[in-house]
């Protein structure tokens, strides 16, 4: 798997490139959409079987986004005892891969949201993975142009402050073994590779957090492989389980050898 | 890549797009030419103060229909020359506004102010380096341009086609504090604000009328949006308010208004923006959610509230969340 991610990250420079033409896609058929996602499908997870089923996970997204580069997903997994892995992929992005989560002993995930980019008027694709290893897609279509290629501030130096910074804040929590809900927020330009510079007439190279891994103690919550996809200064909710020990530890490195961790503590039981 | 089809390349979409666009676009301008240059003459121009002619942008997004001409533009007459204080948000906008001057005027154009990077203020630029002016932008504003010009280009051409789009203009005076630029009768004091409406907005003081021209710094009617720092915006509203005038022509709005209560209802909508975007992160509403709840009553105050305001709650938000 860690190396179908690699090989499509390796794509990059060529799909910096060639920036996908705003609205391009909007008018793609039914039947092209369903080609393009067979294609991708075959990609990722190559001759294993997808079994569509859109109660296994359902995919809250706006149907016409406000802002194509901030653009809030909700996950929601019906199963959540039963899930080994999340992938979530935007069809007609030019890195349509955009995070696969692997949760660990320490997850509840009942829920994940994060916040992605998206180019086009898009299928967007949630795949669970159960513990027995079958595979579960769900679809939904968004519109939406130029998330990816859109500058997202006015200077990259700019974009760049703090980079690295984490925060983490918990709701719910602790009590009666409740699940915490905990979002994570990161510091992190996660630049796509397509928004361009005029001066330098190059595009600010690509430099995203391609991994996230969040342990409680000594349990894996989750481990989180990234992609351009995922708006800068990414934002995570998702839930742990509370019967854990020790602190919430969170370690992120992102495509050019950034590495950055920090520790959080959970809110003490109030009861 | 290994997931794109062959037919989706990059390249071989943008020519399809573009010959779609000439079918839909293209045939219909043919018919339409005439249709468009009156409508473009309906504009007219007033006369805010001697020797101060404003036209008024409509509220309006740009489209194929209008030029993206709706902002407010117009031009000084002084006695050395003429200073454009906007100069449209097309090359087709700034070309009548060109001749909306010669209509008045035979005085040489020697300043055009690049308000701001927003492609609504500064594509009719292009209009005017036929007249060499000297164009004035805040220090910060070839870095913003480098950054978006091209991207906003591109996007005006999928609008306009690339006839009536216009090109990246630069600055060749860049403001850093304050400038002053004499036309001779009249001398016009430049500001160049901290991180507000966006990261670099130029005001400007009119020593011969009073007027203040903010740009984008006011809105008036129309929902102000948000691209710099919202707080950073509150904190400039204080400074224009020190300015000494006490009417202003706003960048989008009644082309002369008073200054005070058109500040206090831009400083109301955007405070309303800020402690209700915090009180959104405070309560981990999120994001989603927040766009659809924060500020609404303000949305019988403004025009095209429900196309801006939950874009400016997602800036206010990202701002705020890591205050």
């Amino acid at each position: 798997m860690k190396r179908l991610l690699l090989a499509l990250s390796l794509t990059l420079s060529a799909a910096a490139l060639a920036p996908v033409p705003v609205r391009a896609g909007a008018t793609d058929s039914d039947e092209e959409r369903a080609a393009r996602w067979t294609e991708i499908k075959k990609t990722i997870f190559g001759d294993r079987a997808v079994e569509a089923n859109d109660a296994a996970v359902k995919i809250d997204a706006p149907a016409r986004a406000l802002d194509a580069s901030l653009v809030p997903i909700g996950l929601t997994l019906a199963d959540k005892d039963n899930v080994k892995g999340l992938y979530f992929i935007i069809d007609d992005n030019p890195s349509p891969y955009a995070a696969h989560f692997t949760f660990g002993p320490a997850a509840d995930p009942a829920e994940i949201k994060m916040r992605v980019r998206v180019n086009n008027y898009t299928n967007v694709h949630a795949v669970v993975e159960t513990k027995d290893g079958k595979l579960i897609e769900s679809a939904k279509f968004v519109k939406a142009s130029g998330g990816c290629s859109a500058p997202m501030g006015m200077s990259d130096e700019e974009a760049m402050k703090g980079m690295g910074d984490m925060r983490m804040k918990f709701a719910g929590g602790a009590q009666g073994g409740q699940p915490v809900e905990a979002t994570l927020m990161v510091r992190h330009p996660n630049f796509s590779g397509m928004q361009m510079n005029q001066v330098t007439r190059d595009y600010t190279p690509a430099r995203y957090v391609d991994k996230l891994d969040v342990t409680h103690g000594d349990q894996l919550v989750f481990s989180l492989a990234g992609d351009i996809s995922i708006a800068s200064n990414p934002v995570i909710n998702f839930g742990i389980k509370p019967e854990g020990k020790g602190p919430i530890k969170v370690a992120a490195t992102d495509n050019q050898g950034g590495r950055w961790e920090h520790t959080f503590q959970l809110p003490a039981a109030s009861n | 890549m290994a997931v794109r089809r062959p037919e989706q390349r990059a390249g071989e979409r943008g020519v399809s797009a573009a010959t779609r666009r000439q079918a839909l676009f293209g045939g219909l301008c043919l018919c339409c030419l005439p249709t468009l240059g009156r409508a473009a003459e309906s504009f007219s121009m007033d006369e805010v103060a001697p020797g101060i002619f404003v036209r008024r942008g409509p509220d309006a997004e740009a489209s194929p229909e209008n030029n993206d001409a709706i902002a407010n533009i117009g031009f000084i007459v002084g006695r050395d020359g003429v200073l454009v204080t906007e100069s449209g948000g097309s090359l087709a906008d700034g070309q009548w506004l060109r001749a909306e001057i010669g209509k008045r005027t035979d005085k040489p154009i020697k300043y055009v102010m690049l308000t701001h990077v927003h492609p609504d203020h500064v594509f009719g630029a292009a209009a005017f380096k036929a007249d060499n002016p000297t164009f004035v932008g805040h220090a910060m504003l070839r870095g913003a341009l480098d950054a978006r010009g091209e991207f906003y280009r591109k996007r005006l051409v999928d609008i306009l086609g690339e006839e009536r789009a216009g090109t990246v203009v630069y600055p060749t005076m860049e403001v850093k504090d304050g400038a002053e630029i004499d036309l001779g009768d009249r001398t016009l004091r430049l500001t160049a604000h901290g991180t507000a409406h966006t990261n670099c907005d130029l005001s400007m003081l009119d020593s011969g009328s009073g007027l203040l021209f903010p740009a984008d710094l006011l809105f008036v009617g129309r929902i102000p949006s948000l691209d710099g720092s919202l707080i950073g915006w509150l904190k400039e509203i204080e400074r224009l308010k020190d300015m000494g005038a006490t009417d202003a022509v706003p960048g989008h709005g009644p082309t002369r208004v008073k200054l005070a209560p058109s500040l206090g209802d831009l400083a109301r909508y955007l405070t309303t923006l800020r402690d209700e975007t915090r009180k959104a992160v405070a309560a981990d509403t999120p994001i989603e959610r927040a766009v659809t709840t924060v500020a609404q009553g303000e949305k019988d105050k403004w025009a095209l509230f429900d196309t801006y305001n939950g874009r400016n709650v997602t800036q206010a938000y990202q701002e705020l969340e890591w205050e």
